[in-house]
């Protein structure tokens, strides 16, 4: 995803936000220096990665965790802590 | 209704990524918790701190939900007043059926909430709005740099209550909140903590449903200010009630109950482990762990130990 930068030309009068949550435009996940990579196989969709995650960046698909939000996720490792069946490890992330 | 994980995973989150909170951070993670814990519309006030600042850096706002800042110290105040109003605008017939059953909540970190916002916390809960507030408990003024508050525990090390030679941390206990919320017999009060999520979710929600004032207070371990890994604060937050630091603790119409671990340390059915246990792990304490301060581990477990004694009477227990 690429991030919207705004100028003082195009911001709203007042400096008003006219967009609930708009801070999914704003990118976090170049904050990472360990990503976290999912094994299918391991995962029972317990989902109690998508209920510690902080930064709500574990993508549920149909009632199946299916991987991480990258531009969002931190590399905090909660997930791999919280993961029952080791099903989520981090590894240190090229860039 | 109980609430199952299954459903919570396809419903919107009242926060989105992109905020700015520290990695590895809880205080994210207790408000996805407390908003998500019924399906009302819902509008929520904050109390300056980490919470409201990372959550809105302008021109971006993480809130999916009506939302508003005023000040540090006035965001009962604040939800008191949009409460009022709304009270108002159904008066006057100018808010639409399904959106009557709104729901109004303000999130306060614990300077926000014990000290500088404390006065009008108490008005609010006296004047008896409608609405529930929640303090984000961190300890300390982490925002600004870590600074001591009421809430911080005996023995931390903070920036103005450093350790060194004359000096093992803070001196004095933290403020019994709690205890202070109850003299103003609302009709409901819990303590929380995230790692037990199902306790807070079940708290949250007799919270906000409940007709008049309710307050939660819940334990968010703070990576920079407890000095801890980005994925340790679920341990911690689990290792806070375990050690009975944290006891887990209900206020419905004046009748105090012990919940979650908690009830089932004090009905004998698991062990309350010493507070090393909550301790060791966090660098704010490291220099409890040096020979010379042996007797200030022996202080806090002593000051925890009463406290919990204090929960446990008034919920009904005998020593
Ligand atoms: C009246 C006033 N005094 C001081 C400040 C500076 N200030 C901003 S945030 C903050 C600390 C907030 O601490 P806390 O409420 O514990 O929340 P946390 O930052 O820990 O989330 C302070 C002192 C302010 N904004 N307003
Ligand atoms: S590493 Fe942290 S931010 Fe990233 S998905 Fe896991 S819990 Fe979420
Ligand atoms: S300083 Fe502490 S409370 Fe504030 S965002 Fe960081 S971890 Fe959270």
């Amino acid at each position: 995803m690429k991030e919207i930068k705004k100028s003082w030309k195009n911001i709203p009068i007042g400096g008003n936000i006219l967009e609930a949550g708009n801070s999914k435009n704003y990118i976090t996940g170049t904050w990472r220096t360990f990503i976290p990579r999912l094994d299918k196989e391991k995962c029972v969709n317990c989902f109690q990665c998508w209920m510690f995650c902080p930064d709500n960046s574990i993508s549920i698909v149909e009632n199946k965790m299916v991987g991480f939000d990258y531009d969002h996720c931190k590399g905090c490792g909660m997930c791999v802590s919280v993961c029952p069946t080791k099903a989520i490890t981090m590894e240190k992330e090229e860039k | 209704m109980a609430i199952l994980l299954k459903d919570l995973v396809n419903k919107n989150v009242p926060l989105n990524g992109g905020h700015r909170m520290c990695p590895g951070c809880p205080t994210p993670v207790i408000v996805k918790q407390i908003l998500m814990s019924t399906d009302h519309p819902k509008v929520a006030a904050n109390a300056t701190g980490c919470l409201e600042v990372a959550t809105t850096i302008y021109p971006y706002t993480a809130w999916n939900i009506p939302w508003i800042h005023n000040a540090f110290e006035n965001a009962a105040a604040t939800i008191a007043g949009i409460e009022s109003a709304f009270r108002a605008l159904i008066k006057r017939g100018e808010i639409a059926e399904d959106r009557k059953q709104t729901k109004f909540i303000a999130f306060g970190g614990d300077g926000g909430t014990y000290d500088i916002g404390l006065q009008s916390l108490s008005g609010a809960l006296e004047r008896g709005h409608n609405f529930l507030y929640v303090c984000y408990d961190n300890e300390g003024y982490m925002n600004t740099g870590i600074q001591r508050s009421s809430a911080t525990p005996i023995g931390a090390n903070t920036t103005t209550t450093p350790v060194g030679k004359v000096s093992y941390g803070k001196k004095e206990p933290r403020k019994d909140l709690i205890s202070i919320v109850a003299a103003h017999h609302i009709p409901y009060i819990a303590s929380a903590a995230p790692h037990n999520w199902m306790d807070t979710m079940n708290k949250a929600k007799k919270a906000i449903e409940v007709n008049g004032p309710a307050f939660m207070d819940v334990i968010s371990p703070c990576v920079p200010g407890w000095k801890i890994r980005t994925d340790e604060w679920k341990g911690i937050s689990e290792a806070a009630v375990k050690t009975c630091f944290w006891p887990l603790i209900e206020i419905e119409n004046g009748e105090w109950r012990l919940t979650g671990e908690s009830k089932k340390i004090a009905d004998g059915k698991m062990e309350k482990l010493p507070v090393e246990e909550f301790l060791k792990s966090q660098g704010r304490f490291k220099h409890l762990f040096k020979l010379e301060n042996k007797d200030v581990i022996k202080l806090i477990q002593d000051d925890v130990d009463k406290s919990w004694n204090y929960y446990k009477r008034m919920a009904g227990y005998n020593d």
